[in-house]
Parts: C-alpha cells; sequence; structure tokens
C-alpha cells in the first residue's frame, strides 16, 4: 500500500514537473504572480509551514562560483610580463576541421580564444581574424547561438587597427558565450572551455620562456608558478561535472598537473590592505616567496606541453 | 508524504522559475554591472544568478600582483543593499562593503599574487515574509595593468 501512494506521488511530481516545464520553459516571465498561481491550490496552513521549511532552507543555501583567469586576462598577464608576440606557438587555424567531438571543439574554443585574446594584445591584425573565425566555428559546432556572429566579425574588421575596440568586441564575445552556457545549465561544456583557455596560457607562457633564463627574476616565470593559486579552482570547476565522463578525463590530466605543482613551494606573508584615500584604491600589502628547482620547472614545461599537443591533435 | 511532495514541487517551481529569469540576467549583468566597470577592463567572465534574499553566494578567484582590479557587485532593484566581503585564504576579512556605504564596487592592487574568496549576502528586507523576494546578482571584474 505504501508503495503504491509512494509511486501515485511521484507520478504527480513528474506530471506537475512536466506541466511546469511546458509553461513556465515558454516563458520570460519572471514574476511572483507566476508563482502565486502555481501554489495557490495549496491550503493557507500547509502552505504557510512549507514556506517556513522552504525559507529556512533557502536561508542556509550558498551559490558557488570559481573563475579562473579568462583568455583576454591570460594573455594580458603575458604581456604585462614583459613577454613577446610569437605566433608560431598558437594552434594552427586549418586545425578547426579535426575537431568534431564536444570535448575538442570546447576545448579548442577556449584555446583559440586564448589565441585570439593574444594576438590582438600584441596587435597581429591578421592573426586575430584568423583566430576570431577558428573561436567562431567552434562556437557554431557547440551550438552556441550568437556568440560570435557575422556582425561581431564585420566590426572586427572595419575596427582591426583599433586595439580598444576589439577588446571590446571579444570581451563581449566572452560574455555572451559564456552567459548561454549557463544560461542553457551547459556547465560542463563551460568547464572545458575554461580548461582549454587555461591550458593554453600555460603553453604559450612556458613555452616563451627561453632555455637558461633566470627563473628567480623573470616574471613570467612567476606568473607561471601563480597558478598553482588556481590550480584547486580547475579541479573544483570539473568536479562539479564530474559525472561526465569528458571531465573526468580532464581531471586526471589537471591532477597529474596539480603533482607538478605540489613540488613548488609559496610562502606568503600576512596580507594587509591598506587604502590610499586621494584614489580610493587599496593596496593588499604581502610578500611572497616561491621556491622551485629548474628541473620541476622543466617537468612543468614537458607536461603542459603534452597536455596541449593532446588537446589540439 | 504529502508535506515532502509539496516542498518538493514548490523547489521545482523554484528552479524553473530561476532559470527562466537567467536570460534576464544576461541583460542587468551586461547593461547595468559591466558598464560601471569603466576604465578597466572587463574580462569577459560571466558570474551572475537569481538569488533569493537571505541567499549567500561565494567565489573563488586568483588576482595578480601588477594589476589593478575593480570587482564589482550589482543586484537588482528589489533586493535592497547586497552586502560583499573580500577574504583571504586565512578567512581574513580585507574588505566589506557595509563599512563603506554599500558600495557597490571595490578598487584594489596586489602586492603578490592571492586567490581570494569574494562573499555576496542578500539582505532579507522583509523579515520572514510569505514569499521571498529574489532578483538578478552579478559579481564582475575588470582590470588593467598597474
Amino acid at each position: 500500500m505504501n508503495i503504491r501512494l509512494m509511486d501515485s506521488g511521484k507520478n504527480v511530481v513528474l506530471i506537475f514537473t512536466f506541466l511546469v516545464f511546458l509553461f513556465g520553459g515558454c516563458s520570460s516571465d519572471n514574476s511572483k504572480s507566476g508563482k502565486n498561481a502555481d501554489t495557490s491550490g495549496l491550503s493557507e496552513d500547509f502552505n504557510s509551514e512549507m514556506d517556513d521549511d522552504l525559507v529556512e532552507k533557502i536561508n542556509t543555501a550558498k551559490r558557488i562560483f570559481y573563475s579562473l583567469p579568462s583568455p583576454l586576462e591570460t594573455a594580458m598577464l603575458i604581456k604585462s610580463a614583459g613577454a613577446s608576440y610569437n605566433g608560431d606557438l598558437l594552434n594552427k587555424v586549418e586545425n578547426t576541421s579535426k575537431y568534431n567531438t564536444n570535448l575538442k571543439m570546447a576545448l579548442n574554443l577556449g584555446i583559440y580564444t586564448t589565441d585570439l585574446s593574444y594576438a590582438s594584445l600584441f596587435d597581429q591584425s591578421q592573426a586575430t581574424l584568423s583566430y576570431i573565425n577558428a573561436a567562431k566555428k567552434m562556437a557554431d559546432g557547440l551550438e552556441i547561438l550568437d556568440a560570435i556572429d557575422e556582425a561581431t566579425i564585420r566590426r572586427l574588421e572595419e575596427n582591426i587597427n583599433n586595439r580598444d575596440i576589439i577588446i571590446d568586441i571579444i570581451s563581449e564575445t566572452l560574455l555572451n558565450s559564456n552567459s548561454f552556457l549557463e544560461d542553457k545549465g551547459l556547465q560542463n561544456t563551460s568547464a572545458m572551455i575554461l580548461v582549454g583557455g587555461w591550458v593554453e596560457g600555460l603553453y604559450v607562457a612556458t613555452s616563451l620562456i627561453a632555455p637558461g633564463t633566470d627563473l628567480k627574476t623573470n616574471k613570467l616565470v612567476e606568473r607561471i608558478v601563480d597558478q598553482k593559486l588556481s590550480i584547486n579552482i580547475v579541479q573544483s570547476l570539473l568536479e562539479n561535472n564530474k559525472d561526465n565522463p569528458e571531465a573526468q578525463l580532464l581531471m586526471n590530466d589537471i591532477s597529474e598537473l596539480k603533482k607538478i605543482y605540489d613540488k613548488i613551494s609559496i610562502q606568503q606573508s600576512e596580507i594587509t590592505p591598506v587604502e590610499d584615500p586621494n584614489t580610493n584604491i587599496t593596496t593588499l600589502k604581502s610578500e611572497s616567496t616561491i621556491v622551485m628547482s629548474r628541473e620541476v620547472f622543466d617537468e612543468l614545461t614537458r607536461k603542459v606541453k603534452e597536455l596541449r599537443t593532446r588537446y589540439i591533435s | 508524504m504529502k508535506r515532502s511532495l509539496f516542498v518538493s514541487i514548490l523547489f521545482v517551481v523554484f528552479a524553473l522559475f530561476s532559470f527562466n529569469a537567467s536570460g534576464q540576467c544576461k541583460q542587468f549583468a551586461k547593461n547595468t554591472c559591466k558598464v560601471g566597470l569603466a576604465p578597466y577592463q572587463h574580462d569577459g567572465n560571466y558570474h551572475a544568478a537569481v538569488l533569493l534574499e537571505g541567499e549567500e553566494a561565494e567565489l573563488y578567484k586568483t588576482f595578480y600582483s601588477d594589476t589593478q582590479y575593480r570587482i564589482g557587485i550589482c543586484g537588482a532593484n528589489n533586493l535592497g543593499e547586497i552586502e560583499f566581503s573580500i577574504v583571504d585564504g586565512n578567512g581574513k576579512v580585507l574588505y566589506n562593503n557595509k563599512f563603506h556605504g554599500y558600495e557597490w564596487k571595490w578598487d584594489f592592487k596586489l602586492d603578490s599574487s592571492q586567490q581570494l574568496k569574494i562573499v555576496v549576502k542578500v539582505p532579507v528586507t522583509n523579515g520572514m515574509a510569505d514569499e521571498p523576494k529574489e532578483g538578478c546578482v552579478a559579481i564582475m571584474f575588470g582590470f588593467k595593468e598597474k
């Protein structure tokens, strides 16, 4: 008897869910009246008791976001570290035809948008146009609608010598793509794109370190080491999608990378915030010391290259 | 049984309406929050969600030395003043906007790169109202070289 009751309860939930999907899913209206209408059939006492429970649950709920440096920020970090432009390091645009799976298209959308950002920050007009087209092919393949449309490309072409406008267009494109994935609940695809872009940033940066570079004083090396601070964010992003086999694959890759980063020590002093009353800009004052051997850096460089070679193959 | 069934139903309703609202959230983030980041360059990332009053959100991000940042936390008008704080890896609160008139943005730079946590709290405006208010909250970042 109990089992039958439970079954019937589940059916009610399923039917209700279907109806809400049918009507709610087609509606763009998020007004409270919609919710009132849906709950109006409940008795007042029950409603009140339920609301108390619900409000309590909501009050203890917590949304958690993980943020990796975007392709634009990554490119800026590479440039501000004094690095130069080397177009030979970037993924060839001809490779787009090779990427047919969701995983490969997502990883390479991240890779191409990082290449696009890197090229644009170094005023490489032709490369910028080539990489936005490559990124568009990946976005289209993933059905990320309107992330990069023809109008965006035309606007980019018309302003190809204006770096500020180009960067704005890239920023807008990233925002459109990220919000589309978020809205559609495609966090797994979003995580794969972010991982692709992050690994590409690491690949470009490690490849730009010439043999014999003094690792203790080089700013770009410091940026590469700083990524140790983000590796748990990468893991958390993938962990949230661990039921997906593609995310699981990437989790294994990132675990291998983390094992190498674990050999690098970053010691940080306490942070003291000091606000400049004239500019209202706060400086977070602290010191950090990095301890890393050349062997570990070389191992990291090799691992990054191995992952990136696999991602673009 | 009946009670848990109705609680489940209400959760489904909340989840679905939040999903519908997320499209509007993008426009809110773009038109209200992103614009206010200037003269800092928006990084292109998107962190926005429909939150209910009393709800909290956390965001983890690494910030780099030699870069100047602007964090912008924007909430829909019906939500009241959004509180946010910046917390370091040891749990030390480095900034809380409630001591700065609930300013929606904060500009900062770092001597050394750090992973920081941004904690966002949506205030409860009417105590335990029958129906909690909800609205879009966006967390956005702008940067420029120091």
